[in-house]
């Protein structure tokens, strides 16, 4: 069933923001599957036939795109969707063990939420955290340094409705849909929330600061750069 | 004499406010744009150019050169785009940069576009990194507010609009071309080069692509000078870069230090390879990049010392294996990674990739044979040059320097009957 006339109508000046932003409409393609998702928590057919129509281009072209990235479900996900970092280092140092953990505690095959709706996981590839292995994401925040008990007590929380919080995230976590909203590109005023950076990002800047070291000065100070050395202004 | 970390990048990381843009004006942000603007275009891509700035996204390729091959006067738009899709196994520099220092990323961005006279610039993000995205959208709209980004900035007459893409989870988007057609809306292929994307790029238009940490490296040389930034790291490989440790070292994370510092000295920083372990293996710049082993700790980590040792710099995504790792576990997995991100385009790669995952399943499985090591360095020499892209090439780089250095230890899987290792012994938490 197409979206009613009212969901349409309550889409639209959001919609046509997203084409704005783009010297060619059809650039508003990916931003806008993200805002369905964000709509419906995964990309309907309604969406593929929303999309085709309001970028004038065809429901095969958008289903391609929507099928061609991870991210955009076709079914419906978790409220609360894991992603177990297994790619190389992270399965070495533990994320192998914690999806099987996960996969056997929740029993449920890769994306398929749980009864309550609640929790859906899946295997995720390098999500560039990789100093804080082994990694979990939920609704693509960090969670660093995981064990399976960890994991475990994690989706626990998660299904039981207890606050979770992000290692390097906001102070509290969104919702999938919530997090899809930020991903279609708009902000949700969560910026200023958590850690600058988290503590592996730090210790190559707190050993230069225990031994005094840092890039060097510039030469003749910071205004006579050669860069603008004798530029006609 | 150079000091052995030379933060510069990560220098304010640890101000609590370090990502505002009062925090960045507060150590100095946004003085070197004030003085790119009054900068002719040309001398700012020459400053660029005589820095010696080479890629921070895994190539290397000089950054002023890619900005001087934009056709000037041509009438047509030309766009910049910023390549923050970090997604290579093992990279993870510009997500904790992008994260605790988004304005810098964004004064890089704003000077790099005058200097090409792009009128649009976008910044493509991978989408799972949310936090991430929301950090890079406040910068970007506090930019706006203060009036460093939109229309006629500091009163210099340039226009820019900036726009913040976030991808939805493809580790091809991080080639180039693929990026681009991304961006336009559509699956991520590689396109046929040439032409060039500064000929012929997003919307067929000029355009330059640079990686976050170059881009965030700019206002740097612009503020400093460009000698100030050559006279760091090596004779062609200037300046400093973010250098990323993981895996079995004591104390993973970020350090930036000039090009040319060796694993050994990063290690000694590190606190070395985990206790009562020893380094076995590891990437010098991600998984695309052959294997290293602990007969390269003294190589110095610049692009040409790498090449020479048999490997490439990459991303600096510095990954360390302990004798608890079973290299052909983990080669296998990063096949398998491949076979999963592997576009389908051309057939070397997306055929290659998933018949090395059952050759190497088989192997690691204790099912192989001698003639299965003869088919995959088969298989990787009919993938290796023949691919579309650079993944295909990347795809090949573990398996055939695995099969170079541990070439025994996939016979040891056939004799053993199967994994000698215990998968228990290589995590952090096996060993409690």
């Amino acid at each position: 069933m197409p979206f009613s006339e009212e969901v349409v109508a309550r889409l639209e000046p959001e919609v046509a923001e997203i084409i704005g932003r783009y010297p060619k409409p059809r650039s508003a393609l990916m931003p806008l599957l993200h805002l369905l998702q964000s709509e419906e928590g995964y990309i309907s057919n309604d969406a593929i036939r929303f999309c085709a129509h309001r970028l004038s281009i065809t429901e095969t072209e958008v289903t391609g795109v929507a099928s061609f990235y991870s991210m955009y479900k076709r079914q419906p996900v978790g409220e609360f969707h894991v992603g177990v970092c297994t790619n190389t280092l992270c399965a070495i140092m533990g994320g192998d063990q914690i999806l099987a953990t996960l996969e056997e505690h929740l029993g449920v095959e890769p994306d398929e939420p749980t009864e309550d709706g609640k929790v859906s996981i899946e295997h995720v590839e390098c999500n560039a955290a990789c100093d804080y292995a082994p990694v979990v994401m939920v609704n693509w925040e960090f969670f660093d340094n995981q064990t399976p008990e960890s994991a475990v007590a994690l989706v626990d929380d998660l299904q039981a409705g207890r606050p979770v919080v992000p290692t390097r995230g906001p102070s509290r976590l969104c919702t999938w849909r919530q997090a899809s909203r930020v991903l279609a590109g708009y902000n949700d005023g969560l910026a200023a929330e958590g850690p600058v950076a988290g503590p592996a990002s730090l210790v190559g800047l707190n050993i230069a600061k225990e031994h005094g070291w840092t890039a060097p000065e510039p030469p003749d100070g910071p205004d006579s750069s050669p860069a603008t050395k004798g530029a006609s202004r | 004499m150079t000091d052995t970390l030379t933060p510069v990048l990560t220098a304010h990381w640890d101000e609590p406010d370090g990502f505002t843009i009062e925090g960045y004006r507060r150590t100095g942000g946004y003085r070197a744009l004030a003085q790119a603007l009054t900068t002719p275009q040309d001398d700012l891509i020459a400053a660029v150019k005589e820095a010696g700035l080479r890629g921070r996204g895994g190539a290397g390729f000089p950054t002023g050169m890619k900005w001087g091959f934009i056709p000037q006067g041509d009438g047509r738009p030309h766009y910049l785009v910023v390549n923050a899709d970090e997604s290579e196994p093992g990279t993870c520099k510009d997500v904790p940069l992008m994260m605790a220092n988004p304005h810098a990323l964004v004064e890089g961005v704003i000077i790099a576009a005058y200097a090409i006279r792009a009128r649009h610039a976008f910044i493509y993000v991978r989408g799972e990194v949310v936090h991430v995205v929301r950090r890079v959208q406040q910068a970007v709209a506090d930019a706006y507010a203060a009036g460093y980004i939109g229309l006629d900035i500091l009163d210099s007459g340039y226009d820019l609009d900036v726009v913040v893409h976030s991808g939805a989870g493809a580790y091809i988007c991080g080639e180039e071309t693929a990026l681009l057609d991304s961006l336009e809306g559509y699956r991520g292929l590689p396109r046929l080069k040439p032409p060039f994307p500064a000929v012929a790029g997003l919307y067929a238009s000029p355009t330059v692509i640079n990686n976050v940490e170059s881009i965030a490296s700019v206002p740097s040389i612009v503020a400093n000078s460009a000698s100030w930034f050559a006279d760091l790291g090596t004779e062609k490989s200037k300046g400093y870069g973010i250098f990323s440790l993981s895996g079995h070292v004591t104390t993973p994370g970020q350090y930036e230090a000039p090009l040319g510092i060796t694993l050994r000295e990063l290690l000694e920083l590190a606190g070395g390879i985990r206790a009562g372990h020893q380094l076995k293996f590891w990437t010098p710049g991600g998984s695309s990049v052959p294997l290293l082993t602990d007969e390269h700790l003294d190589v110095p980590l610049d692009f040409e010392s790498v090449q020479a040792a048999g490997s490439q710099l990459g991303t600096r995504a510095l990954q360390m294996f302990d004798d608890t790792t079973c290299v052909v576990r983990a080669v296998l997995r990063w096949n398998q990674f491949y076979q999963h991100e592997s576009c389908g385009k051309c057939t070397p790669c997306r055929e290659g990739t998933y018949w090395m995952t059952q050759v190497l399943q088989r192997l690691e499985d204790g099912h192989g044979t001698d003639e299965d090591l003869d088919k995959l360095l088969d298989i990787c020499d009919n993938i290796l040059g023949r691919a579309f892209c650079a993944l295909g090439d990347g795809a090949t780089s573990p398996i055939t320097s695995s099969i170079q250095y541990f070439r025994d230890e996939y016979i040891e899987h056939q004799k053993h009957g199967g994994c000698p290792f215990d998968p228990a012994a290589s995590t952090l938490f096996g060993s409690r």
